[in-house]
């Protein structure tokens, strides 16, 4: 070969690994990233079963029941739409009635929300931002 | 009394900070060499006055002074004086002061170190170092201040976020910023190269030792951080691709890239303005990585204290140092000249293609990071973007990286010869393929990554054994000549085979964990007993105590192995912080060899159980370990007589000979 086809074989192969990698990520980006809803939003923009979203809201007060094993059950509510969700596994320590929540999962076949991850915060003062604007939005927290 | 006096030093360090940031540049342009004097006293006292503003912050926690606000929200009197001294910046005003700290004294180190850098380039550094001190400071007193006073002074605080009562928060932040703001030398070299239009090897000698020295500690700033998230928060992890960790992971792959391609400039002279690229950039992840850790945009686990008002004054600053240096980039990059050529199968060509791989790998995580604002801000949809997306692409665009690591010290520079590096490597390749094996035959047959993960680890750290063996000439020569030969290696060639043998280390450790580690969720009660990975666990007793400024139910677990041996005990607690009415939860971890044990409490069930966790986390440690002599090895580097800090010139030609070894 000479030095400027190696070049040209240079440059070539760098083009195609950022080419895989922009690829890669596109695909990614369309795949594997979640939308945002509180119980509301579901009315307006409808949530197959199986999609995977994160759901926020509060944590609605007295439904939290937990059983003899590992399985939990809550309520996440906005105010003014209530979603039930089910959880297996050990909540965050900050997990409380009327306290600021974002959970991932999708929606199984009765339309319960089935969660594999609960978002903890480590602040007590802290609210998730996604909840916080929401909630605004629908008038249902203020600021203090 | 003191407090005043603190917030009047930092004060009077921004108006000098603000002579920093002008005098010496002048001077420079100028020629004045009594103006370009100016920049070294004034970064020295900066320095002082700071750390006297940080010691009358700290002065006021210890003596648990509730009558400023900053200690009344985030201390109380029953609190342990380490917690009293490093709650000093678990809050955001005292973090963002450490930050200035550091900055200020990273200001000082290049006027200490620096006397023998020409003297104009000196200037110009130190006026660019203070320009950003000036930021950070008038960020601080406007909008952040620590010093604010409380009238009324009330009798008790309200106490420090219990997750932050721990020994993770003496040594987490301080390391980390000491790394991303240890970037802010290499930025401030970059910006005065430009500034001057001339950009010679002695810069990169220059460059090269602080950016080591700022990687070093970000490396244990992030693994410490992980350890510290992965015991403390209980839910067993040690990365989740969350913003905050994202936006420490950026700078340390940009801060990696820039430690070899300052390499190839200071070697070969070649690569010279996309060193001066990167440096600029990864100062900006910096930058970048402070905004979104601090202003709390995006949703995080790791999210304290953060305050979006105060996030449109950093973002404000961002813009100003990121959009500056690049529009003085694009300007001035051209009067720099270009670098020598060379053949794409040599040293050099090795270290693009870590530069290529890495910066690439970068973008994603970066994209990644920033998409969910940048969605938001064009549909209003509000989306995350987790794991899944980051281990599907950083991962297959890293492990090409991890792969091709051990060719790379064995390559020549100029031209090297990749099929003699491939049989000197043979053994290597050989020792990763049968641990690949052993792990797929004898462990799992399920998981082909696991097993093919092992061998890339074992590999690296072969490889990097193969670079010293080969170098020391062992096998070829008497051993006692190759012994001899191997003392003298230069201590740069010690520390790449240190840092490449830790990354496989991380990468063994972090493959196994993610493929072979079992968990059993499951309701106990006392005297039930749980298996797992060939041991028993039993629910001994559950008990309360009362700490310091907690109370605490402690569950007491005894572990057998299954063939009956005893094993000890394990420890874990649900925690609850009266002050705050915080509960948190504090995981028993059980190390047995390199491998971990994690058990975590849950809540008690109806019926009077409590839910148990329990993790069998196989080769954990090795993740913190790699890192460890990740850190090692870049110290070891460090310590390169060639590479000593603030060393002008190669010492001889001797010197550069032994270097090409």
């Amino acid at each position: 070969m000479t030095r400027k086809q190696k070049r040209l074989a240079v440059i070539a192969g760098a083009i195609g690994f950022l080419g895989a990698a922009t690829g890669l990520t596109l695909y990614a980006l369309g795949e594997q990233t979640s939308y945002f809803y509180v119980p509301g939003d579901l009315a307006e923009r409808p949530v197959g079963v199986g999609e995977r979203i994160r759901l926020g809201g509060l944590v609605e007060r007295g439904s939290i029941q937990r059983s003899d094993d590992t399985h939990v059950r809550f309520a996440v509510t906005d105010g003014i739409e209530t979603v039930a969700v089910r959880y297996n596994g050990i909540l965050p320590d900050l997990f409380r009635e009327e306290q600021g929540v974002v959970t991932e999962g999708a929606f199984d076949q009765n339309r319960i929300f089935v969660a594999d991850t609960v978002l903890a915060k480590h602040d007590e003062n802290y609210m998730p931002r996604e909840v916080a604007d929401s909630l605004k939005e629908k008038g249902v927290w203020q600021e203090d | 009394m003191s407090i005043e006096l603190g917030h009047f030093a930092l004060v009077l360090s921004f108006a000098l900070a603000l002579v920093q940031m002008t005098v010496p540049i002048v001077g420079a342009k100028l020629r004045n060499d009594t103006l370009m004097r100016v920049g070294e006293p004034a970064a020295l006292t900066n320095f002082m006055l700071v750390a006297l503003s940080f010691t009358a912050l700290t002065f006021a926690y210890v003596q648990s002074d509730f009558s400023v606000l900053n200690v009344w929200e985030n201390s109380h009197s029953a609190k342990p004086l380490l917690y009293k001294i490093t709650g000093t910046w678990g809050n955001h005003e005292g973090s963002m002061l450490l930050w200035v700290l550091i900055l200020v004294f990273f200001g000082a180190l290049v006027a200490v170190f620096g006397r023998n850098l020409p003297l104009s380039l000196r200037a110009n550094v130190l006026g660019v170092q203070g320009a950003i001190s000036c930021a950070f400071i008038i960020f601080i007193l406007a909008t952040s201040n620590p010093f604010a006073r409380l009238d009324p002074a009330p009798m008790e605080g309200r106490d420090l976020n219990p997750i932050l009562q721990d020994i993770g928060l003496a040594v987490h932040p301080p390391l980390l910023y000491l790394g991303y703001v240890g970037f802010s030398v290499a930025f401030s070299f970059a910006i005065a190269a430009l500034i001057e239009g001339r950009l010679d090897a002695a810069w990169a000698r220059w460059v090269r030792p602080w950016t080591l020295a700022a990687w070093i500690f970000l490396t244990g700033g992030i693994a410490m951080g992980s350890y510290w998230a992965y015991y403390e928060l209980g839910w067993g992890g040690f990365w989740f691709w969350d913003p905050v960790e994202n936006a420490s992971l950026l700078p340390w792959l940009g801060g990696t890239a820039l430690l070899h391609s300052a390499l190839v400039m200071e070697k070969r002279s070649a690569l010279k303005i996309w060193t001066v690229l990167l440096a600029i950039l990864t100062f900006s992840l910096s930058l970048l990585g402070t905004f979104l850790v601090r202003s709390g945009v995006l949703t995080s686990v790791h999210a304290f204290a953060t305050d979006p008002t105060r996030g449109v004054f950093i973002l404000g600053i961002l813009v100003l140092f990121i959009g500056g240096s690049l529009a003085l980039f694009a300007w001035r990059a051209g009067t720099l000249t270009a670098g020598g050529l060379f053949q794409p199968i040599s040293r050099e060509g090795a270290l693009v293609l870590n530069n290529l791989i890495l910066t690439t790998a970068t973008a994603t995580v970066l994209i990644g990071t920033l998409y969910p604002l940048l969605i938001e801000a064009v549909t209003g949809d509000k989306i995350s973007v987790g794991a899944p997306f980051f281990n599907l692409t950083f991962g297959p665009l890293i492990l090409p990286l991890l792969v091709v690591v051990p060719f790379g010290p064995l390559l020549a520079w100029k031209r090297g010869d990749l099929w003699a590096v491939s049989q000197r490597l043979f053994l290597a390749f050989g020792g990763g393929l049968a641990v690949a094996l052993l792990v797929f035959i004898l462990v799992d047959r399920t998981s082909v990554l696991a097993a093919l993960g092992t061998g890339l680890g074992v590999w690296l750290v072969l490889g990097a054994l193969t670079d010293l063996v080969i170098k020391s000439g062992l096998g070829k020569v008497a051993p006692a000549v190759a012994f001899g030969r191997f003392k003298g290696l230069p201590r740069s060639v010690f520390g790449t085979a240190l840092a490449h043998a830790g990354i496989g280390l991380t990468t063994i450790g972090i493959i196994s964990v993610t493929t072979l580690e079992t968990e059993r969720i499951t309701a106990m009660q006392p005297g039930e007993t749980v298996e797992i990975h060939g041991y028993n666990l039993r629910f001994e007793s559950l008990r309360p105590f009362t700490g310091p400024n907690y109370t605490e139910d402690q569950a007491r677990f005894v572990l057998t192995r299954v063939t009956g041996k005893a094993m000890g005990e394990v420890m874990s607690a649900k925690r609850f912080y009266t002050a705050r009415q915080m509960p948190t939860t504090e995981a028993g971890i059980r190390t047995i060899g390199l491998s971990q044990l994690y058990v975590s409490l849950g809540d008690q069930t109806p019926n009077g159980k409590i839910v148990v966790r329990i993790w069998w986390k196989p080769m954990v440690t090795l993740i913190w370990l790699g890192s460890l002599i990740m850190m090692i090895g870049g110290t070891v580097s460090l310590l390169d007589r060639r590479l000593r800090v603030g060393a002008p010139m190669p010492r001889g030609k001797a010197a550069a000979q032994g270097a090409r070894a």
